[in-house]
């Protein structure tokens, strides 16, 4: 896929071969967010080296509170991608499974005291707790889409109604607050080091999600049933078992993104916690130019998409736009991009494209049959 | 195709009364059988509450806005798309005929209008959108859902009740049914009643039976969320039939948010709050399939329903936590999916 891409760029020219690429769209997102914080207030850019209540070094400005926000939707998104492009359906219930996982941090930790003066067991203990329950919950959608062979989006519906009453049944509908340091540590800063420990975390899952790509099949298996299940499975592919897969590997993205959630609080609101986090992650995932009915994926794309988001998100959120309102300027640049991601728009703009490039030989007649069989390549 | 109809009809003589049905029939029954099993035990456990006709016609004045709104969620369902923004799309309704009323001074007509064309005007563009420029309908209608939200709060941030004279009288305006009234513990003979939106919402479900039942629009439905290639190898209009299911389900919440209005005579971005998750399970249990081309309006009626029966009869056993209800709900769902599940492999298994 690159290798064809790089040599349709050498052809047809940067931009064109530019176009032609599914990264073109969160990049063109990205560009287009960066110019307009430039036009309107450069400062945007600034990173500070401040001071913590601590007195421990911290980098503040917008560009670090972005990239530390993002950290939750960019791990979601590597597990959505995975879902989208093997079961061709999204999963609903990440915002609520988050909920869960938080609330299973918090039960471990805590004991049945609702504030304790001491941990009841170690962190390590609790996170690996807390990335089971959500792998079993990411099993339980997982066998819903693949042995049953239930819509994803209808199947994590379960989840997304029970999700948080789950989680408020999992801490008798308390509030637990965890009152130690090094808790605090995954969600904020750990001393010493300026930036946020949620980025390290979130570039930990993306090595990681890069490695398993690239020395397992895992990737390969997935598009192969995403794009159609009949012929890999003969091909020798269980389509159930990929599925089932992906939707394990997105329960445990959603534990560490629940950890990190529950880490930065110390405490959790099971009601209001990642909430339409879910909406966002599926957003990354078309933003990144991912058909959301499966097939192949772009990682890249998707986590950059995520960045976009929240790029956006702060933007919005620097312009005092009241939170509520948010939605409103979101659908509106969701919409723009969608629509001029959309094949048939792409088609037409293509075709005027060639017939601009047409005129253009006709012009020059020298060497226009060449360059227009180029663009046609 | 014709091979699998031709299956279809022998089979109905071969087989039983219960294989021999098609999916949306058997899928209907299970949940009508359903209701009525819920409703005769809530009955007979639970006692007299339930007895009352008001109990049933409670249920009804509660839902008629989600029972419209979750016809309109079917007929997307039918043509194999789906439609989140209905929920939210609620709210907006009821913001803007709030202020509509309110602070501009308009009648009760015009706020009606106003209602009609913002559910329009969004089934429109989502239906352009899902149905010629060939995108996801999930996107389509999770952006309309964001900007309906947006919107929400951009015309007005926080909840208020309406004053509106007229407004007021239509909707204190109570049908009496005849002969279902009961006596309470004063001895005096309380009529019972149903809310105009009830009318409204019965009408809608009669209506659109008869449109999926008898006229082309609707069996063309049915067709192209069945298959759409063969659809449009028959020659129906795919992308036509496809704006017209998210046109007419605009309008439907264009309604439903009226009705709603009528309900609670108030505005606020809060309102319907995951009214098309509610939707959708209606339709779900209902029998209509995500998949498309299999469903029933008068299944998608029996689920709203059946989603509230579960709601009353888990708060009256007494587990008032918001908890049980979600939990309930979920696990009814579930039941259903599985149902599905299993009626869809039982069919393919009998080819």
């Amino acid at each position: 896929m690159s290798t064809s891409n790089k040599t349709a760029a050498k052809k047809g020219g940067v931009i064109s071969g530019l176009l032609h690429n599914q990264i073109c769209i969160p990049l063109a997102a990205l560009l287009a967010l960066v110019i307009f914080n430039l036009v309107m207030d450069p400062s945007f850019f600034e990173i500070k080296m401040g001071y913590s209540s601590a007195g421990d070094p911290v980098l503040s400005g917008y560009l670090i509170t972005i990239l530390d926000n993002a950290s939750e939707l960019v791990i979601l998104a590597i597990g959505m991608t995975l879902v989208t492009a093997a079961s061709g359906g999204q999963d609903i219930s990440v915002g609520a499974t988050i909920a869960i996982a938080g609330s299973v941090v918090l039960r471990v930790l805590c004991g049945t005291e609702s504030r304790p003066d001491e941990l009841q067991a170690p962190i390590f203990v609790a996170f690996l707790i807390c990335c089971l329950v959500a792998m079993l919950f990411g099993a339980f959608n997982g066998v819903l889409v693949s042995y049953f062979n239930i819509q994803p989006m209808v199947a994590t519906l379960i989840l997304f109604t029970a999700g948080r009453s789950i989680a408020a049944w999992i801490n008798n509908n308390e509030l637990p607050i965890i009152d130690d340091a090094v808790f605090g540590y995954f969600g904020n800063f750990i001393p010493g080091i300026p930036i946020p420990t949620p980025i390290f975390i979130a570039v930990a899952c993306m090595i990681l999600i890069a490695l398993t790509l690239k020395f397992t099949t895992l990737g390969l298996y997935s598009q192969a049933v995403g794009i159609n299940p009949h012929s890999s499975r003969l091909n020798g592919i269980d389509p159930a078992k990929v599925k089932l897969i992906t939707y394990i590997i997105l329960g445990l993205c959603v534990a560490v993104a629940g950890f990190i959630k529950v880490s930065r609080f110390s405490t959790i609101n099971y009601s209001v916690v990642a909430k339409d986090i879910e909406m966002d992650a599926i957003l990354a995932v078309a933003l990144g130019g991912n058909a959301l009915s499966g097939g192949k994926f772009n990682m890249g794309a998707s986590i950059l998409g995520a960045y976009v988001i929240q790029f956006l998100t702060t933007t919005l959120y620097k312009f005092n736009v009241v939170s509520s309102a948010l939605p409103a300027y979101k659908a509106v640049v969701v919409i723009i991009l969608v629509v001029l991601s959309a094949p048939v728009v792409r088609q037409k703009l293509n075709e005027i494209f060639k017939k601009f490039n047409e005129r253009k030989t006709a012009e020059k007649p020298t060497d226009g049959p060449n360059k227009g069989a180029k663009e046609a390549a | 195709m014709a091979r699998k109809m031709n299956e279809k009809m022998n089979g109905n003589k071969k087989r039983g009364f219960i294989s021999g049905m098609s999916d949306t029939n058997l899928l209907l029954l299970i949940t009508v059988v359903v209701f009525v099993v819920m409703y005769a035990s809530a009955v007979i456990f639970l006692g007299s509450g339930f007895l009352k006709p008001q109990a049933f016609f409670n249920i009804l004045n509660d839902n008629a806005s989600l029972i419209i709104l979750a016809c309109g969620m079917s007929l997307v369902m039918i043509t194999g798309g789906i439609d989140i923004s209905v929920g939210t799309l609620t709210a907006l309704v009821c913001m803007s005929c709030a202020v509509h009323l309110d602070f501009n001074g308009g009648s009760v007509l015009t706020a009606v209008l106003l209602a009609l064309g913002i559910g329009l005007a969004f089934g429109a563009v989502q239906g352009f959108l899902v149905a010629y420029l060939e995108i996801q309908p999930f996107i389509v209608t999770l952006a309309g859902m964001f900007f309906a939200k947006g919107m929400t709060t951009i015309v007005n941030a926080t909840q208020f009740n309406v004053a509106h004279e007229g407004f007021q009288a239509l909707k204190a305006t109570r049908l009496y049914v005849p002969g279902m009234g009961s006596v309470n513990k004063l001895g005096n003979y309380v009529p019972a009643y149903v809310e105009i939106g009830v009318v409204v919402a019965i009408v809608t479900v009669i209506l659109l039976f008869m449109l999926l039942r008898w006229t082309k629009l609707g069996r063309n439905f049915y067709a192209v969320g069945g298959n759409a290639q063969s659809a449009n190898m028959l020659g129906i209009n795919v992308k036509n039939t496809k704006f017209m299911a998210h046109l007419l389900c605009g309008l439907l919440a264009g309604i439903g948010g009226f009705v709603y209005f009528m309900h609670v005579g108030s505005g606020s971005p809060s309102h319907a709050a995951g009214a098309e998750m509610n939707a959708i399970a209606a339709s779900i249990i209902g029998g209509t399939m995500l998949t498309g081309g299999v469903g029933n309006i008068m299944g998608t009626f029996f689920g709203v329903l059946s989603l509230s029966t579960i709601k009353n009869i888990v708060s009256s056993l007494g587990l008032d936590e918001a908890w049980w209800t979600n939990i309930t709900v979920a696990a009814m769902i579930c039941l259903f999916l599985v149902i599905q599940s299993l009626v869809l492999r039982r069919k393919g298994k009998s080819k």
